[in-house]
């Protein structure tokens, strides 16, 4: 083995480059997995090596405070603004920043669908990371729209039924607009699907710098605490509940929009 | 010298935008103000600036959080339905200390309303109309030229601030056309934009900056909890408080002071000007800046024994300042929008009826 391969080695313990130690400590519940994606999203920062160029956009619920551990330039908006605020920092500085936003899928497409769709609808230069745990985490576990069908939360008590609706599909749908450049589902439950979510996530960013079109990437994420079970449950349920609901993989990846 | 043009309220501030050097805008079609999104698309390009059309007006506020948040002077303009979408992010800029300037163009409400002028969101922007209880210098220009200058002024105090900043004008003055020159107003030096962000690499230091509508809860920058934000924002407050602009008109010897702002002041300036050609003294105060309003000046008028006319294009709004300015020390009357010439959305409160109000006063004061 090379240096230069010791170098590129994807680690998936230890500290990534770009990660800043949070001055108020845990900032998450155990088996929570959005220090996970958080981590990734520093390390394909970090392996693209566009640190200087990168503006890190959070919504608001358990992704809020991501941007204060990594070390590039961050902001916080209004719920479901993300992809409006990170429209306006790529165009008004003229292409130049590097836009990514990390959001919960009650950000990004219960309040925030209006912004996500527009900004897709525009062919955005941006990458939007959602990560898709069922439910409203930071609130204590509602209903959110990707909530499975049957699934128990604070406001289904009796489970999801068809008068509260389906899960939503959202990779599949941005899939089907002509902005979107790249969209995929992932998962960090097992290892192997960290590495390969890392992947698909370094590809979205790649798309934005390649200057084709939006690009969006899905993460399943585990929450134990609102799931009311375990984190090594948690795993489970992602694997026998989840994945069936949402297949990973690639939904779109073309090298021209138009 | 600058240039000079007869164009319509609405372009003046699209013009008073230019001059102030901001070529960012972010806007939704909406009725009265169409004239100023349509303008900056087409204009924007040719000066290689940056215009977007969102899906919303909350589109349009959030996209200007994002630009402020580049260092970027950027506006957005809105009417009344528009204006109350925008609030949610108003407030979260208060929040995350970033300037920017938002032209709401008044028409009638409440609901979908009117198309046409009105003077009903006094309050919603005076008071902070969104949640958390912050504060926006609001300046009210009552004639086209006005427009112009007092966008390239709400840059100044917004970038002076670090606080979005509201220019309240309405339906008439922004179709009705007047001359202006277009000149760039200095108003003095601001401090360097050196918390903006757009990627670490490009600053001297290399080191990354946040920016936060969560400042107060998420330890950032120099707030290292909510009280601390809380101090900091209110004196940020008492000093935005100090910016008050207000004109007089023949206001020291009158017996009947009318407050008006906007068009209204334009059409009260007329029957004061009558009512003087008929032996009554009469005179006219009107703010400029409607928040901060000029209470301190409306109370030493009112300590000389004057009767006030509040004159509004609303059911009531501005004349609850106008009482808080005058403390009990003089009676103050109120003219509204009831008193229109036509009961359809294109009434006006015309010149001869607030005449009628001032000779009924003026009569009233000398008994």
């Amino acid at each position: 083995m090379s240096s230069q391969d010791v170098e590129n080695r994807t680690w998936v313990s230890g500290t990534p480059r770009l990660w800043v130690r949070h001055p108020a400590g845990c900032r998450q519940c155990p088996g929570c997995h959005h220090p996970i994606i958080e981590r990734l999203i520093a390390d394909v920062v970090g392996d693209l090596k566009v640190e200087d160029d990168t503006v890190f956009i959070t919504g608001v619920g358990c992704s809020t405070r991501a941007f204060t551990v990594m070390d590039f330039d961050g902001i916080s908006t209004a719920h479901g603004r993300a992809p409006d605020v990170g429209t306006a920092i790529k165009r008004t500085l003229h292409g130049r920043p590097v836009v990514i936003t990390i959001q919960g899928d009650g950000d990004c497409i219960a309040i925030g669908a209006g912004s996500l769709l527009a900004a897709v609808g525009r062919a955005e230069r941006i990458t939007v990371f959602m990560a898709n745990n069922g439910n409203f985490g930071t609130t204590g576990g509602q209903m959110a729209p990707t909530t499975l069908t049957g699934q128990v939360t604070t406001t289904t008590p009796q489970g999801r039924n068809d008068s509260t609706g389906f899960p939503m599909h959202v990779p599949e749908l941005l899939a089907t607009l002509k902005g979107c450049a790249y969209s995929a589902r992932g998962s960090v439950h097992t290892p192997a699907n960290y590495q390969r979510t890392k992947k698909l996530m370094k590809t979205a960013v790649q798309k934005q710098l390649d200057d084709v079109g939006f690009s969006f990437v899905e993460i399943l994420s585990a929450c134990p605490p609102d799931w009311r079970i375990t984190p090594v449950e948690s795993l489970r349920w992602i694997e026998e509940q989840m994945i069936p609901e949402f297949p990973l993989g690639e939904f779109k990846n073309v090298e021209c929009i138009n | 010298m600058g240039e000079r043009i007869l164009i319509q309220g609405n372009e003046a501030i699209c013009r008073g935008a230019i001059a102030a050097g901001c070529l960012t805008f972010f806007g939704y079609p909406i009725t009265p103000q169409n004239e100023i999104t349509e303008w900056f698309a087409k204009e924007l390009v040719q000066r290689e600036g940056v215009f977007v059309q969102p899906h919303s007006e909350s589109g349009s506020i959030n996209m200007l959080y994002g630009g402020a948040a580049t260092g970027t002077r950027v506006l957005t303009s809105t009417s009344s339905p528009g204006w109350a979408l925008m609030q949610e992010t108003m407030s979260h800029m208060a929040n995350a200390e970033l300037p920017c300037v938002v032209a709401l163009v008044q028409r009638g409400g409440p609901g979908q309303g009117t198309t046409q002028h009105a003077q009903t969101d006094y309050l919603s922007a005076t008071r902070g109309g969104g949640q958390g209880g912050y504060k926006c210098i609001v300046l009210a220009p009552a004639s086209v030229p006005e427009n112009c200058d007092l966008v390239q002024m709400a840059f100044y105090l917004a970038d002076k601030y670090r606080n979005p900043v509201v220019v309240l004008t309405d339906a008439i003055i922004g179709q009705m056309a007047e001359p202006v020159e277009i000149a760039p107003i200095d108003f003095g030096p601001l401090p360097p934009k050196d918390w903006a962000i757009g990627g670490k690499g490009y600053r001297p230091d290399h080191q990354r900056r946040f920016i936060g509508c969560t400042q107060g809860q998420v330890p950032t920058g120099e707030y290292t909890n909510y009280l601390s934000l809380m101090r900091a924002l209110d004196a940020k407050n008492r000093q935005m408080e100090t910016e008050i602009r207000f004109e007089s008109y023949m206001v020291d010897d009158a017996d009947v002071v009318l407050v008006a702002y906007g068009h209204v002041a334009r059409v009260s300036k007329e029957a004061i000007n009558h009512a003087r050609q008929n032996g009554i003294k009469a005179g006219l105060f009107r703010p400029i800046t409607v928040w901060p309003f000029p209470y301190q000046a409306l109370r030493a008028t009112a300590e000389r024994g004057a009767v006030f006319l509040a004159v509004e294009d609303s059911l009531g709004q501005m004349v609850d300042d106008v009482r808080l300015g005058v403390e009990g020390r003089a009676p103050v009357r109120f003219l509204g929008m009831l008193d229109r010439h036509d009961s359809t959305g294109a009434g006006m409160l015309l010149p001869g009826r607030v005449l009628e109000e001032i000779i009924k006063l003026s009569a009233e004061a000398k008994v």
